[in-house]
Parts: structure tokens; C-alpha cells; sequence
């Protein structure tokens, strides 16, 4: 296993985040086990993998909640290059971009829409109100920043189709709206690298689809990479470029969306060794449009 | 409209046992507890120590407890009207008796129920209390929880009216308080008051800082307000500094104790950084008395300098060769002066403090500090640093903390560590609290509520204590949340009127 080479993405795409060799050990438990793979910029790349199998243990390490045991977590942008598990947790936000959603939405309940999206942007404000000075006397540096704030907002409002509840409580918008408002919360973070932790949980179909369509505009539109975690298949297989399965903390496969529905470690793991009876409908009808 | 009550009553059979019960529960704790606490009292005897028994009033009290609680269930099981007429009776009966009588027994050689007439009193005000319960249930011809939910959602939307209407009133409220030493009604005790008042605002409008936008809950803030007396009392006597450049060092002490406050506590949250706040302040307090040759120990700091009027002293003999304020001013000498002086200078600094706090929420660290509020691990993947954001929250509440302070120690002119107890932290929080956190009109109300009444009524003073329990144990009830806890967003995207419609 160690000796495993890093393999480039597979779609050829210039690689955004290279993860070598992550471990991740609590105590006797190894959540995370000598994982490598690369996510490509301007690319989905989808980690996923049975419960339990270390997938959010991945985010976490990545932005910064888990120091990683052993391994190197690489960010290459444009701006430069960021060695993330030696970073603190808000500098990887801050500094390298690498911005996120929860699985449990953690939103600011009490704070309006608007107000959520705002303090997306303080690192930026924060600069423009010179520290707090320039802002307490008023300077118009910081009313314009404000105003460019408050007009990055209204943009990813309108896009996430929130622009009538932003000034709601966030904590009163539905359960939907819930998760599209956090997506738009990640993204006025203006990041290089967004990583959503299942973002279609709890959605209807409707809304699910609505998702993956959000999802490849900002692919298309922001040109970065996207790090996605999903149990829904029919997320996962529609808008991926690029699939990392995971069982166990190890990495089982890897590759494109085609290759890995095709992969017999990945079927095992997801349908046991000889036990073909309860198949999930996905992976159902790929395997008898494989046979 | 009693109509509806009863068919309410007549389509639930006799089910009075479980009413009764608990009533009979209420009524017998109430004995096990008034028949230690009540039933016996010590008295000064001539050879000693001796103590009379009060069982009588065990005997009342437990009786009003009983009934009192029996209303109650009564009213809430759909039965008003019994309740009502009863509750009605006791109140009209005894106030009469209280009215007619001059204490002691009662007129018509009707005894009362309490010899102290304020019990008997307090018995009037809650048998009012019941009958208007049971006639808002008869009125709305409905019992129970839907009544309350209705009541609470109606008391948010009067929040964020008022809250909404603070935009005109609360320049009115400063323009009242700026003449308010010159109104015809004001004298020297009122003006006095009125500073003491204001001096809680301010405390309050600091920690609501701490509390109600950073979410911290801090027991200590009391530790801070003596960083600044202390820091003003041994500048001004040591260093013979005056009180407007002692003012911003004392802030800046005290900021500084709040940085070092700050960092051991960084990781904690809730309960447990309440607890590391409370003995940050008792430690505070421990080192004023012992270190007594710095601090003058526990006999504190005398003879402060007391505050000029830019170099003018409000004595009425100023030193050879120095001019006093009513003489350059041209007035005949008014001890008054002074007392209206200190009230305008806490005016300003209060004033100062709320525009700050009113400005600063709606710059991003204001903002910074109301997410983490809300969620600190979201905070730290949106690239907000939760260390500074914490730090700055501690140390601009200590600052205000800190003015106030040197404001303490140039009003009393003494300082001593008896003055910056707990409970003075308490009280503070409790104005937070009360006025509902992040409101800054609330803690107005509060203050006005816990430290101008007590004061306007001194002839209650045994009652004080008793009053300030049963208010929060009622506040608890109704409006867990604070009186005025609502909240406005810091910006809108869609002008207009909120709050009201957007938020309920």
C-alpha cells in the first residue's frame, strides 16, 4: 500500500488538492487509513463510500477540525501553494479557500439570510474597515466594500433562488432552503476549493435535482474544484467528473464515474461479498446494464 | 361570554379529584417549609436568647397556598368561574378590611390573616392575579396552552414594536435625560438616582457586549469595574493624574485584564466558562484585599480627588490662587452643582458607550461576534479567526467596564473591595438578562426596574429582596427570553417595515 505511486486525476485535469498518504487515528480506532487521491480544479470530485467509512473524517482533516496523524493534505492555486494539515483550522478558510458545508446544517439560526452571507465575507470587510477603526467613523472604503458585500449576496440569492426570505431569520427558512442558503454562504467566501458534506440529504427529488444543476453552474461559471460527499447516486453518478470510494478508512477505488460504477471492490463493498438480494435501485440497474 | 365556559366545564365530567390532589400537594409543602421558616421566630428575651412560635400564620399561609392553588387548577381545567368569584371576594373583603382597619386586628373585630399589613397586601395583589386569569380564560372562553402560545407570540410582536419604535423614542428618552436635572420635579435625591441608574446602564450596555452579542456568559464583570476604580483611585492619589487622562488608562487597564481574562478561557462555552468568570472576579476581589499596601487592603483607597469641571473643583473654598466653578461661573455656591456635573458626565459616557455598541454591531466584528454567538465551528469554516473575534469582545466590554469604574471611584471618593462583590455582578447580568439579551433599550428598562425602584421605594426596604425574587421567578415564566428580546438584523435587503411581519 505504501508504495502506491500518487495517481494523477483521471480525467487529466490540473490537480487542485493532492491528499498523500492521509492517516487519521483516534486513539486504537483508524478512521482514515493511508488514503492518496487528487482532485482536479474546475472539477466534482465525489467522495463516497458506505456509513462510516471516514468520509467526513476526510473534510474534517481537510479544513482544518482533525490534525491529521500522518499525511500531507497539498493545496496548488493560482496564488500559490498550501501544505493544509499544517495550517489552523479558519486560516485554511481564510488564507488557502477552502471553504465547506455540514452534514447537520450550521447555520447562523438567529441571524437574517442576508446577515449569514455578510459575515461570509468578513476576512474581506474586516480589511476594509481598517480593523474596526475606519468603520466606527464611517469612511466610505468601508461603505463601498459594504455595499460590494451586500451585492455578492444578492447575487448568490437570486442564484440559489433566496432573494425574496433574505432578510428571514435563517433559522425559519425550510429544510431545503436551508441547504441551498448554506452553499451560497460557502461560496461568498469567494473559495478555491468548495467541499459540501451531503448536500442533497433530506432533499426531495425535485430539490435534489435543483441541486445538481446549481452545482455544475457553479462548476462551469467559478472554475473551481468542488469536493462533494453524497449517499445519493443519483447526484453522485450525474454530475461527477471524478469518483474516490472509500471503505474502511482505506480507498477502494478511484476513477471515473464509468470505472468505478464497473469496479468489483467497489460492488463488494456496497453489496457484501455473495449476497446479491438487497440491491440499492442504482446500482441495481447499472449492474444489469453492465451484464 | 361565561356561556361558553360552561358548556366547556359541562362536556368534562367531575374529574375535581386530581385538582384537589394537587392543590393538597401545593398546600402541604407549603406547611413543611413555613412551619420551620415561619413557625418559629428568636426573640431578644431578658435572660437570653427565646423564640415565640407563629403558627397561626403557618395555619394562613398554608390555607392561601391551598386555594391559591386550587384557583389555579380550577382556571387552567376549563373551571373559571368558581375561581373568579372566589378569588374576587378575598381580594374586595380583605382590601377592605386593610382600608378601614389601621393595622392590627382588623375592624369590626375581624381578624386579619397576617399582622404585617404588606402580607396581607401581597395576598390581595395575588387574589387579583387569579381573578384576572380566570377572566381572560372566561373571555376567551378557551384554557391551557394555546392561550399561552398566543400570549407569548403576542408579546414578541409588542418587542419588535417597541423595539422598532426605539428609532424616535430613544432620542426622546436622551433628550428627556439631558433635561432632566433643570425639570421643575428634580431635585438633589432624583438627580442622585438618576446616576446610579444610568451607571448600571452602562454596565449593562458593556456586558451586554460580553453577553448578549458575543454569547459568553460572564459572572465576573464586576472584576473589571474594579480594575477601572482601582486604576482611577491610585493614579489620581499617587500620581495626582486628573480624571480625564486617568479615564482612558483605566479603560485600557481594564481591557487589558479582559485579554488576560480571555485567554485561559478561549476553549470554554456556557456553564463552564461561567463558572472560570465567577472565580476570575472572586480572585480579583481576594487580591484587593490582601495586597493592602498597593490596594490599602480591605480599609481601600480614601480621598479621592473628586472631579473638576476642566480644572474648575466644585468646592466652596477653592485653594489660595484657584478658581472654583461657581465663582468663575459667577453663581452663588450650590452644593448641587457637583451632583448635576456627575450626572451629565455619566450621561455622556453611558450615551458613548451605547453609540458604540449601536455602531459596532453593524461593522463585520459586531457581526463576527453575533455568529460565533451562533455557531463557532461555522465561524471557523467561513475563515473567521475565533480567538481575536473572542478577545476583542472581552476587551471592549471590560473597557466600558473600566470607564465606569473611575466613573465609581470619582463619585463615592473611596473605594474599598466591599464594593465589587458578587452580587454586583449579579445584578448586572440580571439587568442583561432581564432587559433580554442584545437589547439595548431593554437594559434601560431593566435597570430602571431593578435599581430605580428599590431606591424610590426605601420604605419597602425589607420587602426589596423579596420583590426582586418574585419579579424574576414571573420573568422566568412569561418572558424567559428577557422583556424586550428581540432581535433586529443588522441589514436589510428589502427596506421596509420588519421585524413585525418578517420575523413572526
Amino acid at each position: 500500500m505504501t508504495a502506491e505511486a500518487i495517481q494523477p486525476v483521471p480525467t487529466g485535469a490540473r490537480p487542485l488538492l493532492t491528499v498523500e498518504h492521509l492517516t487519521m487515528r483516534f486513539g486504537g480506532l483508524v478512521a482514515i487509513d493511508d488514503v492518496s487521491f487528487s482532485a482536479g480544479d474546475g472539477e466534482i470530485t465525489a467522495i463516497i463510500g458506505p456509513n462510516g467509512a471516514g468520509k467526513t473524517t476526510l473534510f474534517n482533516c481537510l479544513t482544518g477540525f482533525y490534525k491529521p496523524t500522518v499525511g500531507r493534505l497539498t493545496l496548488s492555486t493560482a496564488q500559490g501553494t498550501y501544505l493544509l494539515e499544517q495550517m489552523e483550522g479558519f486560516r485554511i478558510a481564510q488564507q488557502a479557500r477552502v471553504a465547506r458545508t455540514f452534514q447537520n446544517i450550521r447555520l447562523f439560526p438567529a441571524m437574517s439570510v442576508l446577515e449569514n452571507l455578510i459575515v461570509a465575507q468578513h476576512n474581506k470587510l474586516m480589511r476594509a474597515s481598517g480593523y474596526t477603526l475606519a468603520g466606527l467613523f464611517g469612511l466610505p472604503r468601508y461603505r463601498n466594500a459594504e455595499r460590494q458585500a451586500v451585492e455578492l449576496a444578492r447575487h448568490w440569492l437570486e442564484r440559489v433562488g433566496l432573494i425574496e426570505q433574505a432578510d428571514w431569520a435563517a433559522g425559519n427558512l425550510p429544510y431545503g432552503a436551508q441547504r441551498r442558503l448554506e452553499i451560497a454562504r460557502a461560496m461568498c467566501t469567494e473559495p478555491v476549493l468548495l467541499c459540501l458534506d451531503e448536500p442533497a440529504a433530506g432533499l426531495n427529488p425535485r430539490e435534489s435535482a435543483e441541486l445538481n444543476e446549481l452545482l455544475l453552474s457553479i462548476k462551469s461559471e467559478q472554475k473551481i474544484g468542488l469536493l462533494l460527499i453524497e449517499h445519493d447516486m443519483s447526484v453522485v453518478m450525474g454530475i461527477s467528473d471524478h469518483i474516490v470510494v472509500l471503505d474502511y478508512g482505506r480507498k477502494i477505488a478511484d476513477g471515473t464515474p464509468h470505472e468505478v460504477r464497473n469496479d468489483p471492490a467497489v460492488i463488494r463493498a456496497y453489496l457484501g461479498e455473495e449476497e446479491t438480494e438487497e440491491l440499492p435501485p442504482e446500482v441495481a440497474q447499472d449492474l444489469t446494464a453492465q451484464t | 361570554m361565561a356561556a361558553p365556559a360552561q358548556t366547556h366545564a359541562a362536556a368534562k365530567p367531575i374529574e375535581l379529584a386530581p385538582v384537589f390532589k394537587e392543590a393538597a400537594i401545593a398546600g402541604g409543602i407549603t406547611f413543611l417549609l413555613a412551619i420551620g421558616l415561619v413557625g418559629f421566630k428568636t426573640i431578644d428575651a431578658a435572660g437570653g436568647l427565646s423564640y415565640t412560635t407563629r403558627f397561626a400564620d403557618v395555619a394562613w399561609a398554608t390555607v392561601a397556598v391551598f386555594f391559591g392553588r386550587l384557583a389555579m387548577a380550577l382556571t387552567r381545567t376549563g373551571r373559571p368561574l368558581v375561581p373568579l368569584i372566589g378569588s374576587v371576594a378575598v381580594a374586595v373583603v380583605l382590601a377592605f378590611l386593610l382600608l378601614m382597619g389601621e393595622g392590627g386586628p382588623g375592624p369590626y373585630g375581624v381578624p386579619l390573616p397576617f399582622d404585617d399589613p404588606v402580607v396581607n397586601w401581597i395576598i390581595v395583589i395575588c387574589a387579583i392575579g387569579l381573578a384576572i386569569n380566570a377572566a381572560v380564560v372566561i373571555g376567551r372562553g378557551q384554557p391551557g396552552t394555546a392561550a399561552a402560545a398566543e400570549r407569548e407570540r403576542a408579546m414578541d410582536r409588542l418587542a419588535a414594536q417597541i423595539q422598532y419604535a426605539t428609532r424616535w423614542i430613544g432620542p426622546l428618552i436622551a433628550a428627556f435625560a439631558i433635561t432632566l436635572p433643570f425639570l421643575p420635579f428634580a431635585d438633589r435625591q432624583l438627580v442622585d438616582i438618576a446616576t446610579l441608574i444610568l451607571m448600571y446602564v452602562m454596565l449593562g450596555w458593556g456586558l451586554n457586549i460580553v453577553v448578549g452579542l458575543a454569547g459568553l456568559l460572564d459572572l465576573g464583570y464586576v472584576a473589571f469595574y474594579a480594575v477601572g476604580a482601582y486604576s482611577y483611585a491610585l493614579f489620581a492619589t499617587q500620581f495626582g493624574l486628573s480624571f480625564w487622562l486617568c479615564l482612558p488608562i483605566a479603560g485600557m487597564l481594564a481591557a487589558s485584564f479582559g485579554i488576560l481574562l480571555g485567554f485561559p478561557v478561549l476553549r470554554l462555552r456556557g456553564d463552564y466558562l461561567a463558572i472560570v468568570t465567577l472565580g476570575f472576579g472572586e480572585m480579583i476581589r481576594v487580591i484587593l484585599i490582601n495586597w493592602w499596601w498597593f490596594t490599602g487592603g480591605p480599609n481601600g483607597i480614601g480621598s479621592i480627588p473628586r472631579p473638576t469641571f476642566f480644572g474648575l473643583p466644585f468646592d466652596r473654598r477653592p485653594e489660595e490662587g484657584e478658581l472654583a466653578f461657581h465663582t468663575f461661573f459667577g453663581l452663588d455656591f450650590s452644593s448641587s452643582h457637583r451632583v448635576i456635573f456627575l450626572y451629565y458626565l455619566i450621561l455622556a459616557l453611558a450615551l458613548i458607550t451605547n453609540f458604540f455598541t449601536l455602531r459596532i454591531r453593524k461593522l463585520p466584528v459586531g457581526r463576527a461576534w453575533e455568529a460565533l454567538r451562533e455557531d463557532e465551528i461555522a465561524c471557523r469554516a467561513l475563515g473567521i479567526n475565533p480567538t481575536n473575534t473572542k478577545l476583542t469582545a472581552f476587551a471592549i466590554g471590560a473597557m466600558f467596564a473600566g470607564f465606569a469604574g473611575s466613573f465609581f471611584a470619582t463619585r463615592q471618593g473611596f473605594v474599598s473591595p466591599e464594593s465589587f462583590t458578587f452580587i454586583e455582578s449579579a445584578i448586572i447580568l440580571a439587568i442583561v438578562v432581564l432587559g433580554g439579551m442584545g437589547s439595548q433599550v431593554g437594559v434601560v428598562l431593566a435597570a430602571l426596574l431593578l435599581i430605580g425602584l428599590p431606591e424610590f421605594s426605601r420604605e419597602l426596604e425589607a420587602y426589596r429582596m423579596l420583590a426582586f425574587g418574585a419579579g424574576m421567578v414571573l420573568i422566568m415564566i412569561w418572558r424567559p427570553r428577557g422583556l424586550l428580546a428581540h432581535r433586529d438584523p443588522t441589514i436589510q435587503l428589502h427596506h421596509g417595515r420588519v421585524g413585525a411581519k418578517a420575523h413572526l
